[in-house]
């Protein structure tokens, strides 16, 4: 199994990167996956990054791309509810890299 | 519509669910276990020879003789081989598999 | 899938949630499916009106609950969720014991909408 430090403590991942286990999600864990993803986080990232977190611990799964964008225009407003602002903060996909970031598993249906 | 099941009356309540929902005009096809319940003296033959002024119901032949059935096959009950199988889903507009 | 033609897909579920893993794989493909904008139907009938039982907790099973899931549909645009009611009335439950919004309907009602139907998928 895979493994990342953060901080002298170690947590558990997949070949990919993803965390293991959700609970072991901590601020600087998420800020450590980010820099493996080469994203520099700023609010708007962590305003994604938080409203995926909740949404997961709400539904428990990852949304969909589409889902996603359409709940973030509904929350944070329609100028964010678009792909192309969560592309703009997420480039190699918001699903996958945000939710990497934010200690999700990959979302179902994402290859 | 054709209605598929494959799971024997004894050990599972797919035939029982798919008699009380399907629709009349439908047909009833038995494949795997569920060919028990169409051979005589089981315990759901008569509640499959009610079903039978509603539906058209075929079992598949191989299925019955793997398990030395084929002599005891409810009267008015159509038999089918792999052939008649593919037909039957061809002939109609959708089906449901009963697991 | 092509545009402009879209299909009834009728997801059936029959089984409960834990002992086998059909309601939790069933929920995977509808999840899928819904990336497909198709005319999608979900139905609730024998053991498979349990996978809506309110108030599951899962801890002791060590396994994954996957019930507030279905909570999430509606977001999917997936809103027909269908029960059959004597499946529901042969357990013991009402309704208002189910985490989501339903339709209730009877048998006859069921097996109209299934001959509907283009594609019915079991699980």
């Amino acid at each position: 199994m895979a493994s990342i430090e953060v901080n002298g403590k170690s947590y558990e991942t997949d070949e990919e990167g993803y965390l293991i286990n959700l609970a072991d999600w901590t601020e600087e864990v998420g800020n450590y996956l980010a820099q493996t993803e080469s994203v520099v986080m700023t609010e708007a990232h962590w305003e994604v990054i938080n409203f995926l977190r909740d949404y997961y611990n709400e539904f428990q799964i990852a949304p969909a791309v589409r889902v996603l964008t359409k709940a973030i225009g509904k929350k944070l407003g329609p100028d964010k509810g678009t792909s192309q602002y969560l592309y703009e903060l997420f480039p190699y996909g918001p699903a996958k890299q945000a939710c990497k970031i934010a200690g999700l598993a990959k979302p179902t249906g994402c290859v | 519509m054709l209605h598929i099941v494959n799971k024997s009356p004894a050990e599972r309540n797919a035939l029982e669910s798919c008699l009380r929902v399907a629709q009349d005009g439908g047909a009833i096809l038995l494949i795997e276990d569920a060919v028990y319940a169409a051979t005589r003296g089981n315990a759901a033959e008569n509640h499959l020879r009610d079903a039978m002024s509603r539906f058209k119901v075929y079992a598949l032949a191989p299925d019955l003789e793997a398990r030395g059935m084929h002599e005891r096959v409810m009267e008015g009950v159509t038999t089918v081989d792999y052939g008649g199988f593919v037909d039957l889903v061809a002939q109609h507009k959708n089906c449901q598999s009963w697991l | 899938m092509s545009e402009g033609t879209v299909k009834k897909f009728m997801f059936v579920n029959r089984k409960a949630p834990y002992g086998t893993v059909y309601a939790l794989e069933s929920l995977e493909v509808v999840l899928i499916t819904a990336a497909f904008d198709q005319d999608v139907s979900l139905v609730f009938m024998d053991d498979g009106v349990f996978q809506l039982k309110q108030g599951q907790q899962t801890k002791g099973i060590e396994n994954k609950n996957f019930s507030p899931t279905y909570r999430a549909l509606d977001g999917y645009d997936i809103e027909k969720l269908y029960v059959e009611e004597e499946s529901l009335a042969a357990r013991g439950l009402t309704e208002d014991d189910l985490l989501v919004d339903v339709t209730v309907m009877s048998r006859a009602e069921l097996g109209n909408l299934m001959e509907e139907q283009d594609v019915v998928l079991s699980f």
